[in-house]
């Protein structure tokens, strides 16, 4: 890891002054005079350790007051702040009785003794776990390479849905129950103007710009996720399937949430995890799932859906019966 | 050397116990009875350095701090095979706080350097004043490379045409642990060294046509295990302190002896110059053997800076360049009768330890079970990877995992409970009291393949190995009495984490009538006498002779100044419980404390080496065979939707002649069961076959178990009494690794009736196996 200067950010403000470029911009093309965000660095660091990024300094945004609440509005919808950790997420009562589905995917999420250090914001922001992407010894498309190493390498963690140019997942499992609630990043610029970005529209998908996997400016920063207000009858479930149940990386995930009335569906968001580089909302499963009465057999029916536009690599195809069966399952422990 | 005959316990406890005559050297100590009457050997003693281990004062190579002392990062190779044209280390060498670079050239004859093998060969060194500026060093040498064809795949490389890793014929493998497995790498053609058809147990046997002809169930099956590498908790190092004197060198390694004299080979050294500590270890598994690459760079390093020299490997560069267990491809071939007789075995296996050799499995084929017929060709098969070492039981892994899939598998024609097919065809009497005692823990009642209903299916297996009991008898220990009391063994062997510290506590304090924490020892530096390196599990049963004889010659010198004193023949004194006593009247005692004090010299001591094994070695060089038996019972969990495997429990059953310390045995057969879950579940190098570079070499995604991953382990510890040594111990640590995959295949392939033949079983094979994969 190379020499870095530190600076502790007093506000938001004052980091956003403070910093000059993004991970992403200095895992691409580095610039060497780089000053880049660090809140949690369970990402950081592993990226400075393989020398994917060097920067010269490393505002820390930890200790930025105001960044670190849950706070409820009064229409009932919920603010995380930026650096609240996944450990704070995790043991929020509200929040698992509410918005059950996150309160799953933060706690399969990583160790706990990484939900310790790591944050909301940074999860989000996080890059992903490609092996290709992580190895200084290859100039992937993610790093401003003119080759996807895994297309036809190793790509058994890797894409089935949306794969056409770069085939890596995204990391963050969380975003995956995040976006089936409809949460929104809440970003602010240099201006300290603040604004908030549906998780669709947050994530940029490789075929748009390889570089980066977020929408994320040198001059923005994450200052906090917003999550709509959900009725009682709003009912969600996630599953996480790693290779080890103490700690990994996904290679499936899913967040079903499901508006009930009584045993039918009146509207629902499925988002798959590790399925394509981004988190992805699986619209034929949802459409499958909408103004229906929920059964066995349309648990199935959505599950197959969910999987009609996969086109696997060559180690791949085993993610369809297991997005199948997880999303089976998801859907049936909500009814 | 005057001999004389004593009675040794013999036999099983509760199975067959018995007693044999053995004739035995005249200064060796009469038998100890069984453990039920001792009161230091065979009890949970605690691990005399535990405390310095979990409060952190333990100093293990990487804490090393000497005055002085520079830090240094090696340049590895990233391209997987090339001529290097030069080395511009000029860059380096002026980056401030640099204070010595060095660069391996090759003495061949046309290239200055050597060729690059593998993606991660080390090329060069720097050592400077502190890790950052090392490394920011190394970053600023410019390598000219010329790269070539390479190959990485295993299949690939046995093709015609491949590119070859090494045009020239090749040396024996030397940093193994194992012994007699390998050929010398001179034969074979292309990327092929071999074939091996033979070992210590002999070469073929019988006839296997006429085998074959008699049987009336042939099964021909292939198994393939992946490569495997050690990660031990601690990496690879040394800190080297290079004075003309002495060369010092803090080692994490599991062998001070082969340090020593590798370094001293390397340098031309007498090896009464090079002085190797090692006080505390982080784990080996095999791959710590010798001094690596590093060893000779550090001390370059010193030798030009003249300043002790820290180089510690990190992570990656441990899993890319400091061994692995080879992968292999194991084609077995078995007839056997309708009533389960092994009529032939043929084998025939192919694997890669990279640039190295080693990849033999053929061992546990030839000596496990009864088969009159039998033949092996065992091929080591090149590729441009990091070198294989031994890894915990070297080939018997792999090919216990090929061969007792096979015996399930044949049990299964048969129709029969591959339990009841292993008592017909297995000789060993300890493993059939392993078998019945195992099964009882266990609970083993056999349910025919795939006959669980539901989405979650259970299924058991079992699968048996044995390990030969190797003595090496250039084992040496010192034990010292003090004037005041104290008690002081000696021993240049190690502690590579299993409890050798101990253990001798143990044996000394046992023959001393002491406690185990009365006694200190001073072990893992080569001042103190020599004694083997931890490998083949020989340590425990190498080592622990010699500590209790010369304990026993320390008291015998003891009693000759106390029996004056008592009025009595030294023959007549006993001792217990810190008391010197007449054996008939009781009036007669002293304590040891007083006793010492009255010493003529300020100390008494005595050293013993390892003698031969009473009623002699079953191989002339030092082998006992088919002594260290394990039957493991596994039973797992399969979910049919998603492929997840969980192994629910396992039931160790081992036998490792007397059990010396029963807290520390369990320890390592907790380990080796883990690992082994982990061989079959989990653990998997990943190599690019386009690039040559490891995907995986970190402990992110090189999938190490954690506490989920891990089952209910049950362990069932039979003693075994064999009258061959002072201590008749032996060792556990490689035993308690070999079953454990084999097992949690068979009982994957009874949760669901489908058999995989390649491990580890991930989600991805699984769901494969279920036909659930359309691809």
């Amino acid at each position: 890891m190379n020499r870095f200067k530190w600076y502790e950010a007093k506000s938001v403000e004052d980091a956003l002054e403070q910093v000059n470029s993004t991970v992403s911009n200095e895992v691409a093309s580095r610039t060497g005079n780089a000053a880049v965000f660090k809140a949690g660095g369970t990402d950081l660091l592993d990226l400075m350790k393989e020398g994917l990024v060097e920067p010269k300094t490393i505002v820390h945004i930890g200790n930025i007051p105001g960044m670190r609440e849950i706070t409820a509005d009064l229409d009932e919808s919920v603010r995380i702040g930026a650096n609240v950790t996944l450990a704070e997420i995790e043991e929020h009562a509200y929040i698992r009785d509410r918005y059950l589905a996150l309160h799953q995917a933060v706690a399969s999420a990583a160790t706990p003794q990484l939900r310790n250090m790591a944050t909301i914001g940074g999860n989000l922001a996080q890059r992903t776990r490609c092996w290709y992407f992580r190895s200084i010894d290859h100039k992937c498309l993610r790093k401003g390479g003119d080759t996807c190493f895994a297309r036809r390498g190793e790509n058994e963690n890797h894409a089935i849905m949306n794969n056409g140019t770069c085939v890596s997942v995204h990391a963050s499992s969380v975003s995956t129950a995040l976006m089936a609630f409809d949460a929104e990043v809440i970003i602010t610029d240099g201006k300290g103007e603040e604004k908030r970005v549906p998780m669709e529209e947050f994530f940029v998908s490789p075929g748009e710009d390889a570089t980066t996997e977020n929408i994320l400016r040198a001059n923005e920063i994450i200052t906090g996720v917003y999550l709509p207000p959900v009725k009682d009858s709003r009912k969600s479930y996630y599953i996480k399937q790693g290779p080890r149940k103490s700690y990994d990386w996904s290679i499936a995930d899913v967040a079903v949430v499901m508006e009930m009335q009584g045993s039918k569906c009146t509207e629902a968001r499925v988002v798959l995890g590790a399925a394509a580089p981004t988190p992805l909302r699986s619209r034929p499963a949802e459409r499958t799932l909408t103004g229906k009465q929920v059964s066995a057999s349309v648990a199935v029916e959505a599950a197959t859906a969910a999987m009609e536009r996969a086109r696997p690599l060559s180690q791949n195809a085993y993610k369809i019966p297991l997005f199948e069966a997880i999303i089976r399952e998801a859907i049936m422990e909500i009814v | 050397m005057d001999k004389r005959k004593e009675i040794f316990p013999h036999g099983i406890p509760g199975h067959n116990l018995g007693e044999i005559e053995r004739e035995i050297p005249n200064d060796e100590p009469p038998a100890w009875p069984i453990n039920d009457k001792l009161k230091v050997v065979g009890k949970r003693i605690r691990r005399n350095d535990a405390l310095a281990k979990v409060t952190g004062s333990a100093k293990y190579t990487s804490d090393i701090q000497l005055p002085g002392m520079l830090y240094a990062k090696m340049l590895r190779a990233n391209v997987p095979h090339a001529k290097i044209l030069s080395i511009d280390t000029s860059k380096a060498e002026r980056h401030p706080g640099v204070r010595a670079v060095h660069v391996f050239t090759s003495d061949d004859e046309g290239s200055k350097y050597q060729d690059v093998k593998y993606a991660g060969q080390p090329l060069a060194g720097v050592a400077a004043d502190s890790l950052d500026i090392a490394k920011e060093a190394v970053a600023l040498i410019e390598v000219e490379y010329e790269t070539m064809p390479f190959v990485i795949d295993t299949e690939e490389a046995m093709k015609e045409g491949a590119p070859l890793v090494y045009e020239e014929p090749i040396g024996e493998q030397t940093d193994g642990g194992d012994v007699g497995v390998t050929h010398d790498g001179s034969e074979g053609k292309g990327n092929l060294r071999g074939p091996t058809t033979s070992s210590f147990l002999g070469g073929a046997r019988g006839d296997l046509d006429q085998g074959f002809s008699e049987a009336d169930v042939i099964l021909d099956r292939t198994y393939r295990t992946q490569v495997h590498t050690h990660v031990p908790l601690e990496t690879h190092g040394v800190v080297i302190d290079w004075k003309p004197d002495q060369m010092t060198v803090y080692a994490s390694t599991q062998s001070t002896k082969g340090v020593r004299d590798g370094l001293a080979s390397y340098f031309d050294l007498p090896k009464n110059k090079v002085r190797v500590i090692c006080e505390f270890m982080g784990g080996g598994f095999g791959a710590k053997h010798s001094a690596g690459t590093f060893g000779p760079m550090a001390a370059e390093l010193s030798r030009k800076s003249g300043r002790p020299v820290w180089l510690m490997l990190d992570r990656k560069e441990e899993h890319i360049a400091e061994g692995n267990r080879p992968n292999s491809i194991h084609h077995l071939k078995i007839g056997a009768k309708k009533d389960g007789t092994l009529t032939a075995i043929q084998q025939k296996s192919h694997g890669t330890a990279g640039v190295a050799l080693g990849a033999g499995v053929g061992r546990i084929a030839q000596g496990l079970y009864t088969c009159p017929n039998f033949s092996t060709e065992q091929y080591d098969v090149l590729t441009h990877a990091g070198p294989g070492a031994a890894w915990r039981a070297p080939g018997n892994v792999q090919g216990a995992y090929g061969l007792e899939q096979a015996i399930d598998e044949i049990a299964d024609m048969l129709k029969t409970d591959p339990l009841v097919l292993r008592e017909k065809i297995d000789p060993s009497e300890v493993r059939k009291v392993l078998r019945q005692r195992g099964a009882k823990s266990f609970g083993w009642k056999y349910r025919p393949p795939g006959s669980d209903t539901g989405r979650i299916k259970k299924g058991i297996g079992v699968a048996q190995s044995t390990w030969p009991r190797f003595v090496n008898l250039d084992s040496t220990v010192e034990v010292k009495m003090y004037s005041d009391g104290t008690v002081e063994v000696r021993s240049g062997v190690q502690d590579i984490g299993t409890g050798t510290k101990t253990i001798l506590a143990q044996v000394v304090a046992e023959e001393l009538g002491l406690k185990a924490e009365d006694i200190t020892v001073r072990i893992g530096d080569t001042i103190f006498p020599d004694a083997p390196g931890s490998g083949g599990s020989i340590v425990t049963g190498a080592i622990t002779p010699p500590a209790r004889n010369a304990a026993y010659l320390v008291k015998q010198k003891l009693f000759n100044q106390v029996a004056p004193q008592l009025e009595t023949e030294p023959s007549m004194l006993t001792v217990s419980d810190g008391m010197i006593m007449h054996k008939e009247d009781a009036s007669k005692k002293i304590s040891m404390r007083d006793a010492l004090r009255r010493m003529r010299t300020g100390q008494i001591e005595a050293s013993a080496s390892r003698s031969d094994d009473y009623g002699g070695f079953q191989q002339p060089w030092g082998l006992a065979y088919g002594d260290l038996g394990s039957v493991q019972f596994a039973e797992v969990s399969v979910d049919t939707e998603t492929g997840f495997v969980k192994v629910e429990r396992i039931t160790a059953a081992h036998s490792c002649g007397r059990p010396l310390n029963i807290s520390q045995i369990e320890s390592q057969v907790n380990g080796g069961v883990i690992q082994g879950v982990s061989y079959a579940l989990y653990e998997s190098r990943v190599m690019d076959n386009k690039t040559g570079h490891m995907m995986n070499a970190n402990v992110d995604q090189y999938r190490m178990p954690y506490a989920k991953e891990i089952p209910d382990i049950d362990i069932v510890l039979v003693e075994e009494y064999s009258a061959r040594s002072s201590t008749d111990a032996y060792g556990i640590g490689e035993p308690a690794n070999i079953a454990t995959a084999a097992a949690v295949a068979n009982a994957v392939y009874n949760a669901i009736g489908v058999r995989l033949y390649e491990i580890p079983m991930t989600p991805a094979s699984i769901l494969k196996a279920l036909n659930k994969v359309e691809q």
